[in-house]
């Protein structure tokens, strides 16, 4: 089974400060830290348990700029045997749907049977590339995946819904899956691992390799267009207690005994 | 361009509350584009197999109801539910097609927007229309930015974020319903629904408590949940926990608060480490106070708490628990 997957490099949000850019379109990333996206983590171990149990190769592929070969070689560390990177000017500022467009291109140019993406991005939060991609690519999707089992042609897929419910159904390959976190547990990833390929060779490939014009990628070829980033200003419905740690747990007690909870 | 097109959500036989958090958005656009044009209208759509009450409910709310009555859509199957919306859609030019951001619309919309070559914005928070041009509001970076986008051409799809809108009140007359004969050749043969199953089902039930106590990814590391199921000990309360904890199997499903898991409404919503995503708050707003410890000053979830402590929680909540149990002791 030959495995695509797709991968980005996003920025850790976890105690981050977001501060837009003079842009008004990005974001200042230089007191950033940047890892892969927490979806996309989940689903190249999910390509990777695949290739264990039923064989197979496993592609990492990823659209950014050259930075994010760092996170081709941690897909490549874990059990990906090859990595490729879209790389050119022309893709800045895409949607998700050129971001779609460009990823399509490229992964249509070898065989393939299942195509896994992350959920969502950290980052822009879309939710839209993966099933955007199987449309191109005239191939079904199931999205917000929480379990995956291989038979034969068929994907036997549970998604995520509400309140705790998932739906259980069958998916014929080859398709599209976008993982939902917490489906496997990823396995941790060291350094000399990462290291142990630092030479092995990504493809570096740009619209024209792909065959797409500029103005079929990038911000050109998006359906949205970006206006403006911002901050939504601090908006604080309660009160911050201020003090020592022996101050605030006092003041929070008091207003637990007034509210007659510790009795 | 004068209609709006809501489509409806539901699921075992219910429309699901994201539906009225779409006609109240739609009723906004309409009544906008009224304004500005002199043309608006509401339209819902509603697929599915037996689903007159909900064409009967929506009524209330649209100036239309379409309804299509098709066994393959009986249960949510989003490729069936692409090729009916996409014909109604290529055959009515709405202005606009409101999808909730759910499960369902996640599955949907994307496919369908790039089936249109139509513009998409995705779980959006805001939608306006001035002269012809609709806008967006949508979140980013986890919600702790928003970015505004310009839906290009003249195909436009938006998905909304469930309990963005407020809800709509029912009109005194009530729209017409339309019946619209299915356009779906037959079954999908390459995408088929089983069944559901209930992952949240546990040894306990948080949705029933007083006083819940949440632990989130703030605690680093399974071995110090005990921290804070202590505190909710000492108060009487149950241990719950946000998505990543669940992610981590450091707890049961049965034990998450959010969206994809359990909707809570205690007394006393203790958060303790845990940065307030969306799909986390949006379960809580039923809590009578909610009270967040966290040592992220900027973590969304001190915009919805009533109270709050900017610290670590490793001295925070012993200390808390300590205070609690002399205060229950009479010192």
């Amino acid at each position: 089974m030959n495995i695509v997957v797709c991968v980005k490099r996003v920025p850790d949000l976890a105690e981050a400060e977001i501060v837009v850019d003079r842009s008004e379109k990005g974001i200042e990333t230089e007191d950033l830290v940047f890892d892969i996206n927490e979806w996309d983590n989940y689903a190249v171990e999910e390509a990777v348990l695949l290739k264990e149990s039923i064989g197979g190769t496993v592609t990492a592929i990823s659209l950014g700029e050259e930075d994010s070969e760092e996170v081709l070689r941690r897909g490549l560390a874990v059990g990906a045997d090859n990595a490729i990177l879209l790389n050119d000017r022309a893709f800045d500022g895409g949607d998700a749907f050129a971001t779609a467009k460009a990823l399509a291109a490229a992964i249509e140019r070898n065989p393939f049977d299942l195509i896994l993406t992350g959920a969502q991005a950290a980052d822009d939060g879309y939710a839209q590339v993966g099933a955007t991609l199987a449309e191109m690519l005239g191939i079904p999707h199931a999205t917000l995946v929480t379990g995956l089992e291989i038979d034969g042609n068929v994907a036997r897929v549970h998604r995520e819904l509400e309140a705790g419910l998932e739906e259980i159904l069958d998916v014929r390959l080859p398709a599209v899956l976008t993982i939902q976190t917490g489906i496997n547990e990823p396995r941790y990833v060291s350094i000399a691992g990462i290291r142990r390929v630092a030479r092995r060779e990504i493809e570096v490939l740009g619209a024209k390799d792909l065959g797409l014009s500029g103005d079929e990628v990038g911000a050109a070829g998006s359906r949205l267009e970006m206006q403006r980033l911002f901050v939504p200003p601090a908006t604080q419905k309660g009160e911050i207690l201020e003090g020592s740690v022996d101050v605030t747990t006092e003041k929070l007690v008091s207003i637990f005994a007034s509210k007659g909870w510790l009795a | 361009m004068k209609e709006i097109l809501v489509l409806a959500e539901h699921r075992k036989g219910e429309l699901r509350d994201i539906t009225l958090d779409l006609l109240a958005r739609g009723q906004q656009l309409a009544d906008k584009l009224r304004a500005q044009q002199a043309e608006g209208e509401l339209t819902a759509v509603v697929l599915g197999q037996d689903v007159g009450t909900f064409a009967d409910t929506l009524s209330s709310y649209a100036d239309r109801v379409l309804v299509v009555e098709e066994e393959a859509m009986r249960a949510f199957n989003s490729d069936a539910y692409q090729e009916a919306l996409a014909h109604l859609i290529k055959q009515r030019r709405p202005a606009i097609t409101l999808i909730g951001h759910t499960a369902f619309g996640i599955d949907l919309a994307p496919a369908l927007a790039t089936s249109l070559d139509a513009a998409l914005a995705t779980d959006c928070i805001e939608v306006d229309v001035e002269g012809g041009a609709f806008t967006a509001v949508r979140p980013a970076y986890g919600g702790k930015a928003r970015m505004s986008v310009l839906l290009r051409g003249d195909v436009r799809i938006a998905t909304i974020q469930s309990g963005s809108a407020p809800s709509p009140s029912p009109r005194a007359t009530r729209g017409e319903i339309v019946s619209i004969d299915s356009p779906l050749a037959g079954e999908i043969a390459y995408k088929k629904f089983l069944e559901y199953a209930d992952t949240s089902a546990g040894e306990i039930d948080i949705t029933q408590s007083d006083i819940v106590v949440a632990v989130g990814r703030g605690i680093g590391d399974p071995k110090n949940i005990p921290i804070v199921e202590d505190l909710a000990s000492a108060l009487g309360g149950v241990l719950a926990c946000s998505r990543p904890v669940v992610d981590k199997k450091w707890l049961p499903k049965a034990r998450q608060v959010g969206i994809s898991g359990k909707t809570v409404q205690p007394k006393l919503y203790l958060a303790v480490g845990i940065s307030g995503a969306f799909q986390h708050v949006s379960a809580i707003k039923g809590a009578n106070m909610v009270v967040a410890i966290n040592k992220d000053p900027k973590a969304p979830i001190f915009r919805v708490a009533d109270y709050g402590i900017v610290g670590d929680l490793f001295t925070v909540v012993p200390a808390l628990r300590e205070k609690i149990l002399k205060a229950k002791s009479g010192k």
